[in-house]
């Protein structure tokens, strides 16, 4: 671009071509920095990982054991990987209709200034920090759900996911409950603005044959967002098995490792488990092991987050 | 979900219209459910936290106190102890001035050792056995900065008083140093997508591991750095780490807010700048970046709101102090997170448990003030179309 010909023939100045460089390997060095920044991180997990893997006597993937003090390590994630995924579904499966709902209330239901107005409120929670959500979820939401819980346990019991479980409050059905809260914003957000591209022909074909309001939503706008909702409850769900401060703050912790299929039993996620052991990562075996069950959190994650884009990415090639 | 085959438009049935209804109802049900968490959370943070924010705990509040507990710990045995008692010929009696008395009950002993407790001269420990004219001395809380002004300290979670000064320059240096970081290395990867490799592969990439880094899990990304720094280069925590691995969480914030909107900024502008013969690098440096400026400041103030209101790095790459610390090499800090996740297991009834909701309002109010900040700048500095 530097090479035009000037016209009037007036002599510019060769163009110094070093800046430009300069800059470009600036900017091309930052982008390539942060790619390879997520590779470094499964990387350094993996080495920093794999000595105590080595060592590990028991079977990674499951055994419930976590001993990693003194002695023979023997440590698995299974206990973890129940807790974490457990509390991540139900926390998905009650915000993804709460945020769907919200969503087309905003975009479809209500008066604009309304809707914006709900649309705010809700982009808030978005901004209340995880360490409240906490604070608030273990001293004020688990005694007020408590008498809820104690209920479903006293009458569906049989039901394993219903089965007694705790005394105390700290149980994954109220980590469940504030984790939904927490990633209601996320997906109603991206919900609402696949619901606000449904064309408007779409809508207008539907209301033209006579179609309600339920049914032009059912027929025009939730066929249209489906993929956005998916890729939406995916990124939620991400978010959700990665939380660590507020579910640490709700859970109480056993001493029993064991795989406890009820919703109102303790346990501890990868992230919580971790968490709660900061202060103890003395030595590098030691360490090794909490790296290693947060290597898995990461592949988790990333596996979650990648499907997400990638429904997302099909979903607008369609359109 | 069913295709529009579905429609039974021949009748008009009164199911049509009752579905309608209560689709409808349960739209308007779902907000109120989103809504009430967030109502309920402020109402509880700013109902616990407010007070503690502008005004203080009165002053000491006069006990009286006998030297040793008495051998019968009845209830009687304390009320025997009158205020003649106390000022009187008892020799074991005297009066002392506690914190803020309304925490302090009969029959609670009171150590010698804990300045804080107590400011009784004499230094004795003992047994509080009455409040001789003090009733309501506590309740009445008097205007102060002191929450803003003095550190946490030695104060202890029975005892009223102390405040977050530690804890809010902690979380400044924390988004400072992450800021520092994050934002040029965030900008330039932005400038190289739009600017440099728009619409090539490499930016697929990049793109799309952006996309993989916005949903790494802050716990992660702190294990990596304490990987790195701490088990592999041999640092020891700091703040200085545990803003590292924040970084990689403000990154992607700062990085798609600065590319939407760069790519909005006119190829006219870009093309007249090249006309000039002005070079790619001065045209993106003093054209490209300073159109977009509003929306690349509203990417970075919401990044710096997502760090403050972190904790999990903080715990991991991080122990947390009690007093002031202005150096971010030292491996102590405080900050608002780790103040509120270790006042948040303190039963509801002491005072340490009013200053974690305290702490709550306090990170409330910086993290949603730079949230409408950041909204407020975007709106008065959308990129006119023309």
């Amino acid at each position: 671009m530097t090479d035009i010909q000037d016209p009037t023939r007036v002599q510019l100045p060769p163009p110094n071509k070093r800046p430009d460089a300069a800059f470009f390997g600036a900017s091309a060095g930052a982008g390539f920095i942060i790619a390879a920044l997520v590779a470094f991180i499964g990387i350094f997990l993996l080495v920093t990982a794999i000595p105590s893997l080595r060592k590990n006597t028991v079977n990674f993937l499951t055994s419930t054991q976590w001993q990693v003090g003194e002695g023979d390590l023997a440590f698995g994630i299974a206990g973890m990987l129940w807790t974490t995924a457990l509390s991540s579904v139900v926390a998905m499966v009650l915000a993804v209709p709460i945020s769907v709902g919200v969503a087309l209330l905003i975009t479809q239901y209500a008066p604009r200034v309304l809707g914006n107005t709900v649309g705010f409120l809700v982009d808030l929670l978005a901004a209340v920090p995880s360490v409240v959500y906490g604070l608030w979820g273990a001293a004020i939401l688990a005694p007020a759900v408590q008498p809820f819980a104690q209920w479903l346990q006293d009458n569906l019991g049989w039901f394993p996911l219903f089965a007694p479980g705790l005394a105390s409050s700290g149980s994954v059905f109220v980590a469940s409950i504030v984790l939904a809260i927490m990633i209601i914003p996320i997906v109603t957000a991206i919900s609402r603005d696949v619901f606000e591209q449904t064309p408007r022909d779409h809508i207008e074909a539907a209301l033209a044959l006579g179609a309600t309001k339920w049914e032009v939503v059912q027929t025009a706008v939730l066929p249209y967002g489906r993929s956005g909702v998916i890729a939406a409850s995916m990124l939620g769900l991400g978010r959700a098995l990665g939380e660590t401060i507020a579910v640490m703050l709700i859970l109480s912790t056993t001493n029993d490792t064991s795989i406890n299929f009820s919703l109102f039993a303790g346990g501890e996620t990868f992230a919580s488990k971790i968490a709660n052991n900061a202060a103890e990562f003395d030595s590098a075996t030691k360490t090794g092991a909490y790296v290693a069950a947060g290597l898995v959190l990461f592949v988790v994650t990333f596996a979650v987050n990648a499907v997400a884009r990638v429904i997302a990415a099909g979903g607008k090639a369609r359109s | 979900m069913s295709g529009p085959g579905t429609l039974n438009l021949q009748r008009p049935t009164g199911r049509r219209t009752f579905v309608d209804v209560t689709m409808r109802v349960l739209a308007w049900l779902a907000a109120g459910i989103a809504i009430v968490p967030l109502v309920w959370i402020l109402y509880t943070v700013i109902s616990r936290g407010a007070p503690l924010l502008f005004t203080a705990e009165p002053d000491y509040t006069r006990v009286c106190t006998i030297a040793d507990r008495p051998a019968d710990k009845s209830e009687a045995a304390f009320q025997r102890v009158t205020e003649s008692d106390c000022t009187g010929a008892n020799p074991d009696a005297s009066y002392r001035w506690v914190v803020g008395g309304s925490y302090v009950a009969v029959g609670e002993n009171l150590r010698a050792d804990t300045n804080s407790v107590s400011r009784d001269p004499s230094g004795r420990a003992g047994t509080v056995v009455g409040m001789p004219g003090s009733e309501g001395a506590g309740s009445i809380r008097t205007p102060s900065l002191q929450w803003w002004t003095t550190d946490l300290g030695a104060t202890p979670d029975q005892v009223p008083g102390g405040g977050v000064k530690h804890a809010l320059i902690g979380t400044l240096w924390i988004g400072l140093i992450s800021s520092v970081i994050a934002v040029p290395l965030g900008i330039l990867g932005a400038v190289y997508l739009v600017e440099y490799a728009r619409g090539k592969r490499s930016a697929k990439v990049v793109s799309f591991l952006v996309d993989i880094l916005t949903g790494v899990p802050s716990i992660v990304a702190a294990l990596f750095v304490y990987a790195v720094l701490i088990t592999t280069l041999g640092w020891s925590r700091s703040t200085l780490a545990a803003g590292l691995a924040l970084v990689l969480l403000m990154l992607p914030t700062v990085l798609r807010s600065t590319e939407e909107m760069l790519k909005l900024v006119p190829d006219s502008l870009r093309e007249a700048s090249y006309a000039l013969g002005v070079p790619k690098w001065k045209t993106i440096l003093s054209v490209v970046v300073p159109t977009a400026f509003k929306g690349i400041a509203t990417g970075v103030v919401l990044g710096m709101a997502r760090v403050m209101g972190e904790t999990a790095p903080l715990l991991i790459l991080l122990n947390y102090a009690r007093n002031t610390n202005w150096s971010p090499l030292s491996n102590t800090m405080g900050s608002l997170p780790t103040m509120i996740a270790n006042a948040a297991n303190l039963p509801q009834s002491y005072p340490g448990a009013d200053r974690g909701w305290g702490a709550a309002l306090t990170l409330i109010l910086l993290v949603m003030g730079l949230n409408l900040l950041a909204r407020w700048i975007g709106r008065s500095g959308k990129l006119k179309e023309r």
